[in-house]
């Protein structure tokens, strides 16, 4: 189990992360999720040990690996770590790439070999383990910078935005293999990501970061169904965001209902400002009576024209209420 | 079976700062030292010995007086202006000119013309001055004397020995400079940005000076900027030329304050203070120009670009552009050949029984000093070179990972001989260390160093911009793949650095080999180098010999280059530089 504790960074006076804590179970993935600037990445650098914490500690087990007053090296803590560049090493080839870490660990040579062999054809690229980097594609650096993190049975993988650099068709075809891959080696993950949709396919739970701070931890229905925060809320997913006696409501569009006006005062009134044919849905801009903007999703049989007076139905369990 | 961390948790915790700062602080102190004796100590000793009584060492502003109050050491001054204004004037127009046809125009023969200026632009221009005293020397020069036999008159047109004859040899191969940097950015700039105005009505001529020619106007400063700062600073070419005809220029004026005897060292470095603040504030002022505008014409990266059709003026035109290789290159080069090959050139090349390969046996087999000189050349210029590559990468190596504070100090004081004249430079190496406690003066360390100095910016951005674009991720996967930082420096950062710093040492080395204004000042009998061998030949009017050496160091020069080229590519080009 990995615990962060009371976890404080700050560069020259601003604070990147903000006294957090967070628990990993072992073979857990966990996805820190929030928007550049968050803290989620100096978090990883601090759980790989490149950064010292300025108050706080991090521990493997009982182990104690990071805190103010020391850190163990990254290379002492037996987690791999996926950076977003690849930095797959362009003078090595690829079996040379994946051979570093268990030569390092001064392995027999035979042992190696078919390690290096093994780990490539868990990630498919058995057949190409003499090209160099430079000959291959992003999508098979990517696979080759995954073995080479796994070769050595590390006790964490930490993956720095590995999908970033990726076209939109490789990056879904690369989640579900890095999901697939965790369920094969049962590996704990930590991962970092901006996308809310790589953080749901790949993790077990979700840490939503913002501002140097864990907003919200949770799986990843949780997070979007049972939001706590409004930065959450309007962070994962589109929402409303309304007022109500006195509360803060968050609705979600889609489960919005309209209808045209009948003579009933319980439910919220508005006129259609924009209006979208999406094929799959229909996108609404509603403006309500005292100026609020709503946005609402039905589907495509749901027609209202711009201009149109609507009532807006908000079922009671589908509005969350928000902390600020 | 997992394979463990590859240390016992016992020792694992260990203080991150203590353990970066070590190896870093141990480097960072070898490296001050080495900026020390390379760039601090002879740039302090120039401005304080400016600043000194000759005989008493007492603090006096006299040699300023001196320097600066005699007529005859005010009018070298005026004709420095005037050689370095003229050159940079006619080596800019004529530059820009042939970019322009050679990058947007379907100019025939484009493909031969670049090497052509590229071998221009390796060539030193003292050698082709000594190219053109054989060919327009006022009685000897043998196109006065085709002259003479042609049409009979008593004299021939030309004297090189002459202001005019300096400034138009010295702005043949000016003219590359600006050439490179025009035609780089008309390389870049897509015809769209052109098409743009045209689409608007615009003519082709309005185009050309309403949007082509201001986007390449930082380039066409830069070019002007250096040719000017060249021509100012150059020793080989004024020496040859305009000594003879008993005109001074700055350089030359401060040798012959060194050739007195004894060496009026005082005057000179005050004499030099002038070169220095020019030198500084104008290539501070060409950093502003290219700083400010460079992402405006490298925008288009996609863009197609479309040449100019030059149609009935495409031969015409060839002509012109093929005039420029004629004059720096093809005439030159067979001249100095020709000479070489020649028992006495003055009989000209095809007198009976005059051709021979006599000087290059002398050369290389029977006369000591030429052969030592080569040796010292290649010997002195590799040590020079790997001193300035190891420092460089060193030096940038700190400052690009950012190991200690204040370590951008050191990146400027490696690329602030970039500033230095190589006379000026020399003699802040004469006046650091020809007294104790580091005598150099006599022996090749001094040629050694100064040359590392000399060069040393050049290896710096080159290496600096190799580290740049090595992300630190590279050694961080390393590290979190079990090895400790030395490990991951020497296993990934090295290998990867290898060829950079292979680039970087020919960078140097090319250039030492070629280097003249500070060698003269620095050399001995005892360390003479190819350079100042043609120096002394020449002094001697024993041109067969100036030729000899002449060719067989531009040969050594073609060859590495062409083998760098194979090996490493486009970037060796800027060792022409």
């Amino acid at each position: 189990m990995i615990t962060i504790k009371q976890l404080r960074k700050t560069y020259e006076g601003s604070v990147a992360v903000d006294r957090i804590d967070l628990e990993v179970k072992d073979g857990e993935v966990m996805a820190l999720l929030g928007p550049s600037g968050c803290g989620k990445t100096t978090t990883l650098q601090l759980l790989a040990g490149f950064l010292k914490p300025d108050a706080g500690e991090i521990r493997v087990g009982d182990r104690l690996l990071s805190s103010a007053r020391s850190v163990v090296p990254p290379e002492r803590r037996n987690m791999s770590l996926i950076f977003q560049s690849y930095a797959v090493w362009p003078h090595k080839t690829v079996a040379e790439n994946v051979a570093y870490g268990l030569e390092v660990r001064k392995l027999p040579r035979a042992e190696i070999k078919t390690r290096v062999q093994r780990t490539l054809d868990r990630v498919k690229l058995g057949q190409l383990s003499h090209r160099y980097p430079a000959e291959l594609s992003g999508g098979q650096q990517q696979r080759v910078a995954l073995a080479r993190a796994l070769a050595v049975e590390p006790q964490v993988l930490l993956l720095d935005e590995p999908l970033s650099n990726l076209d939109a068709n490789l990056r879904e075809e690369m989640r579900f293999e890095i999901r697939r891959l965790h369920d094969e080696t049962g590996i704990t993950m930590i991962y970092v990501t901006h996308d809310q949709t790589e953080a749901m396919v790949v993790a077990d739970r979700i840490a939503v970061m913002n501002l140097g701070r864990v907003e919200q931890v949770g799986e990843p229905h949780e997070i979007y169904e049972l939001p706590a925060t409004r930065f959450v809320a309007s962070f994962i997913g589109r929402t409303n965001l309304l007022q109500l006696n006195g509360k803060t409501i968050s609705i979600r569009p889609h489960q919005v209902l309209l209808s045209k006006p009948i003579e009933a005062t319980h439910c919220l009134k508005g006129r259609i400002t924009r209006h979208a044919y999406l094929g799959e849905t229909r996108d609404y801009v509603i403006e309500t009576a005292d100026g609020a903007i709503m946005r609402v999703t039905t589907g495509p049989e749901v027609i209202h024209e711009v201009g149109a007076e609507v009532e807006m139905h908000l079922p009671l369990g589908a509005c969350r209420e928000i902390t600020e | 079976m997992a394979v463990g961390a590859p240390a016992a948790p016992g020792r694992t915790a260990l203080n991150l700062t203590r353990f970066r700062l070590e190896p870093a602080l141990i480097l960072g102190v070898l490296c001050l030292a080495a900026l020390s004796f390379l760039v601090v100590v002879p740039i302090g000793w120039l401005v304080l010995t400016s600043f000194q009584d000759s005989d008493t060492q007492a603090l006096t502003l006299r040699n300023y007086f001196e320097a600066f109050s005699h007529r005859i050491y005010l009018e070298p001054i005026a004709n420095s202006l005037r050689l370095a204004i003229s050159v940079a004037a006619i080596a800019t127009i004529v530059g820009t000119a042939l970019a322009w046809l050679v990058s947007r125009t379907d100019l025939p023969g484009r493909s031969i013309l670049r090497p052509l200026i590229l071998a221009a632009f390796v060539t030193p221009s003292f050698l082709g001055a000594e190219g053109w005293i054989f060919l327009a020397a006022p009685n000897s020069g043998w196109i006065n004397k085709i002259w003479v036999a042609l049409f009979h008159s008593e004299h021939g047109p030309l004297n090189v020995f002459s202001m005019q004859g300096a400034i138009f040899v010295i702005a043949l191969y000016s003219i590359p400079y600006t050439f490179s940097f025009v035609s780089a950015t008309l390389d870049m700039m897509p015809s769209e940005l052109e098409d743009a105005a045209t689409t608007l009505g615009s003519g082709i001529f309005r185009t050309m000076w309403s949007v082509t020619l201001p986007l390449a106007l930082p380039a066409i400063l830069s070019g002007f900027l250096l040719s000017f700062l060249e021509a100012l600073e150059l020793f080989g070419p004024p020496a040859f030329l305009l000594i003879p005809a008993r005109q001074q220029v700055m350089t030359t004026q401060l040798y012959l304050f060194f050739s007195d005897y004894p060496p009026r060292v005082e005057v000179a470095a005050a004499y030099a203070m002038p070169l220095l603040l020019v030198t500084a504030s104008l290539l501070l002022v060409q950093r502003r120009i290219i700083g400010r505008r460079r992402f405006t014409t490298v925008g288009g990266k996609g863009g197609v670009r479309r040449r100019m059709q030059l149609r009935t003026w495409r031969w015409p035109f060839f002509g012109l552009a093929f005039i420029l290789p004629l004059l720096s290159v093809i005439l030159p080069y067979t001249a100095m050949l020709l000479v070489s090959l020649s028992k006495n050139w003055s009989a000209g090349p095809f007198a009976p029984g005059n051709l021979t390969l006599y000087w290059y046996d002398w050369a290389l087999n029977v006369n000591g000093t030429t052969r030592e000189a080569i040796v010292h050349s290649l010997s002195y210029g590799a040590v020079a070179a790997t001193l300035a590559v190891v420092v460089a990468t060193a030096v940038a190596y700190m400052a690009v990972r950012k190991l200690f504070p204040g370590v951008q100090t050191f990146a400027f004081l490696a690329v602030a001989p970039f500033v230095l004249p190589g006379i000026v430079l020399a003699i802040g190496f004469f006046a650091a260390y020809t007294h104790p406690p580091l005598l150099l003066y006599g022996t090749a360390g001094i040629l050694v160093a100064a040359y590392a100095t000399r060069f040393l910016p050049i290896a710096f951005s080159n290496s600096s911009s190799i580290l740049q674009g090595l992300t630190t991720d590279l050694e961080n996967a390393a590290r979190t793949l079990g090895a400790g930082p030395l490990r991951s420096l020497w296993t990934i950062t090295v290998p990867l650095l290898r060829r950079g710093v292979l680039t970087s040492w020919l960078l140097v080395f090319i250039p030492a080999l070629k280097e003249l204004s500070a060698s003269v000042f620095l050399y001995t009998s005892h360390t003479q180098v190819i350079t100042t061998v043609i120096y002394d030949f020449s002094d001697a009017g024993n041109f067969e010999a100036v030729s000899t050496m002449g060719v067989l160091m531009m040969v050594i020069t073609f060859v590495i280059v062409i083998v760098a080229y194979r090996l490493i590519g486009r970037e060796v080009i800027r060792s022409a530089a």
